[in-house]
């Protein structure tokens, strides 16, 4: 369904700033595949992301999602087909508007905006149950300005957010990474339920091993900007941190060492 | 009864700076936008609306022509931001300058342009029977602010009303709903921008009676001031759309107000009105940090008899 086809991305071109964090990057991804990534600190695991949403152009290569090239559709276009989930509790609501105008929000996500009424009680109905699922108990704190959640409850409502429409391709990049191991833990297991539930097309990255492991059924690991392994299906469920490890040893002649990805 | 009628005179003119205190409201609060684009549309309003009815034009068509003038101005400043990527003050204040130009063009090269045909003000003066000019203005200014109020409350509740409101507050996270927040800052801006030339309309018509080419000086502080006037005397708590713009028109009138008592006390002249202007909006936007700085205060000599006490407690 979407293919990237050595996509190129640098950033800074002509300073001495300039940097190549995307070289050649090939990836194919199938219906309902969900897919794990890990790398060390700027293997370029955001940006591929962002290069997928639109924030970012690629220099050279080519995005294709369902046969459409959306290469240089705008963030806002591409919006139509995508979910998606920062690492930054901060970054995925709108602080002042209330837990019901963010979904709202969300609930328009694949349409045309307009001079109809931005939230209708009919919807509002809809956003109850969806937040009842949570099991925060957010469905009683509707009108409740977003600002006044915590990181993890507002995550659970991005998460929301991004799913409340079908998205075609649900982009999540550490999305828990903010979150105290307990909370971080729960979001997770509400992103695995969201996704299996709906079927949905999953991208996601992650510094935990474990977790990179025991979700999803592909896991791809990025070094330098492009894909240096990638494991899928009975392999990938049979696979154990310390064979990451040592891939990773491997790709880059130990200079992970010290990085934060052995700590998890 | 001179008190009064102080009260009065500047309840009036509150009125019709209330209306540019909406615009100002607009894109200060809910877009999070400086636009100083303002100083050049309250004066492209005048000058649209004095040209006009002197030439002729109904004075009602001519508030509405000013109004799209506004926008248009909204526009310019909107497609520098967005499009060309210039921050946003100076966006606002290169359309600023050029309206300034523009102005002139309009007055024809004159700094003030005295409307000699009837306005809007003689016409409901004669509509309504009521011979004060200054409770006319009230009764007047009082309609045009709450059918605005209304309209804008209504416009703010809608898809793209909310869309406006979502890019104001996060752009990346309305990037990534499908809003492209280019088109919202436009159109905010026009909505903001067509409001202020609006007001620089009635201003010309109900106040002045002519337009003049420096009335804009100063009126983007005005605004902010009124605004945080409106907000510090108002606005505690979370209120509804509707009543944090009333907040603003009685923001802007209490700011009249204050500025009219304080030149009918000798020590101030009219030229002095820009300070104090200057005076209340800095002391205003320091507000948050005084405050904060007296309570590290409390705490510290609390912490410090706190100390002092325990100390004493060794001694003895
Ligand atoms: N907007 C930008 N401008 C300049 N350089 C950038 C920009 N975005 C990313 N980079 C650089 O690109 C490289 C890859 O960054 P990226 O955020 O994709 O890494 P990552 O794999 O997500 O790392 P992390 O695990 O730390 O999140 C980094 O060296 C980073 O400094
Ligand atoms: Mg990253």
């Amino acid at each position: 369904m979407l293919d990237l086809i050595s996509v190129n991305k640098s950033f800074n071109i002509g300073t001495v700033n300039e940097k190549h964090v995307l070289r050649n990057l090939n990836l194919h991804i199938d219906d309902g595949d969900f897919i794990t990534v890990i790398g060390g600190n700027g293997a370029g695991k955001s940006t591929m992301l962002n290069v997928i949403c639109g924030a970012y152009i690629p220099e050279s290569g080519k995005i294709i999602l369902d046969k459409t090239d959306i290469t240089y559709f705008s963030e806002w276009q591409r919006a139509k087909f995508l979910g998606r989930v920062f690492q930054d509790p901060m970054m995925g609501t709108a602080p002042n508007m209330q837990i019901e105008e963010n979904l709202a929000l969300a609930f328009r996500r694949t349409k045309r905006r307009g001079l109809s009424w931005g939230i209708t009680e009919r919807e509002k109905e809809i956003y109850h149950t969806s937040l009842a699922k949570l099991g925060l108990g957010l469905e009683n704190r509707m009108t409740s300005k977003v600002g006044l959640l915590s990181g993890g409850q507002r995550q659970a409502v991005t998460l929301l957010m991004a799913t409340i429409q079908r998205p075609r391709l649900l982009l999540l990049d550490e999305h828990t990474a903010a979150l105290d191991p307990k909370t971080a833990a729960k979001v997770l297991e509400l992103t695995n339920e969201i996704v299996t539930q709906n079927n949905l097309t999953t991208i996601m990255i992650t510094h935990n091993m474990k977790d990179a492991i025991n979700i999803g059924n592909r896991l791809i690991m990025m070094h330098e900007g492009h894909i240096i392994y990638e494991v899928s299906g009975e392999e990938k469920r049979n696979l154990q941190v310390s064979d990451l490890l040592k891939k990773f040893e491997e790709a880059s002649n130990g200079e992970f060492a010290n990085d934060r990805m052995m700590l998890s | 009864m001179s008190i009064l009628l102080t009260f009065l005179s500047g309840t009036a003119e509150g009125l019709w700076w209330a209306i540019l205190t909406i615009g100002v409201y607009i894109t200060y609060r809910l877009l999070d936008f400086a636009d100083l684009t303002v100083e050049g549309s309250l004066p492209l309003g005048a000058a649209v609306t004095a040209v006009m009815i002197n030439a002729g034009v109904n004075p009602i068509l001519a508030v509405l022509i000013s109004f799209l003038a506004g926008c248009a101005a909204g526009f310019s400043t909107g497609i520098l931001n967005t499009l060309c990527k210039i921050p946003p003050i100076l966006a606002g204040i290169l359309t600023m300058i050029a309206l300034y130009s523009v102005n002139l063009r309009i007055m024809s090269d004159k700094a003030t342009v005295t409307i000699t045909s009837e306005t809007l003000k003689e016409q409901t003066m004669n509509l309504l029977k009521i011979s004060n000019v200054n409770l006319n203005s009230v009764v007047i200014g009082v309609i045009f602010c709450a059918v605005i109020i209304a309209v804008l409350y209504l416009f703010f509740g809608t898809e793209i009303g909310a869309a406006i409101r979502a890019t104001g507050q996060n752009k990346n996270m309305s990037r990534a709903l499908g809003i492209n927040t280019n088109v919202m800052t436009v159109i905010a801006l026009m909505i903001s921008n067509g409001l202020v030339a609006l007001s620089g309309s009635l201003i010309a018509q109900f106040d002045y009676g002519s337009a003049i080419v420096t009335m804009g000086q100063g009126s983007i502080v005005i605004g902010l001031a009124s605004v945080i006037i409106g907000e510090v005397i108002f606005c505690h708590k979370d209120h509804n759309f509707a009543y944090k713009l009333s907040a603003m028109v009685f923001g802007a009138i209490i700011y009249r107000c204050i500025i009219a008592f304080a030149l009918r006390i000798n020590i101030f002249k009219a030229t002095d009105l820009k300070i104090m202007t200057a005076v209340i909006v800095a002391f205003a936007l320091s507000l948050p940090v005084i405050k904060e700085k007296l309570a590290i205060r409390k705490m510290k000599i609390a912490h410090i008899k706190e100390n002092a006490a325990q100390e004493g407690k060794k001694h003895a």
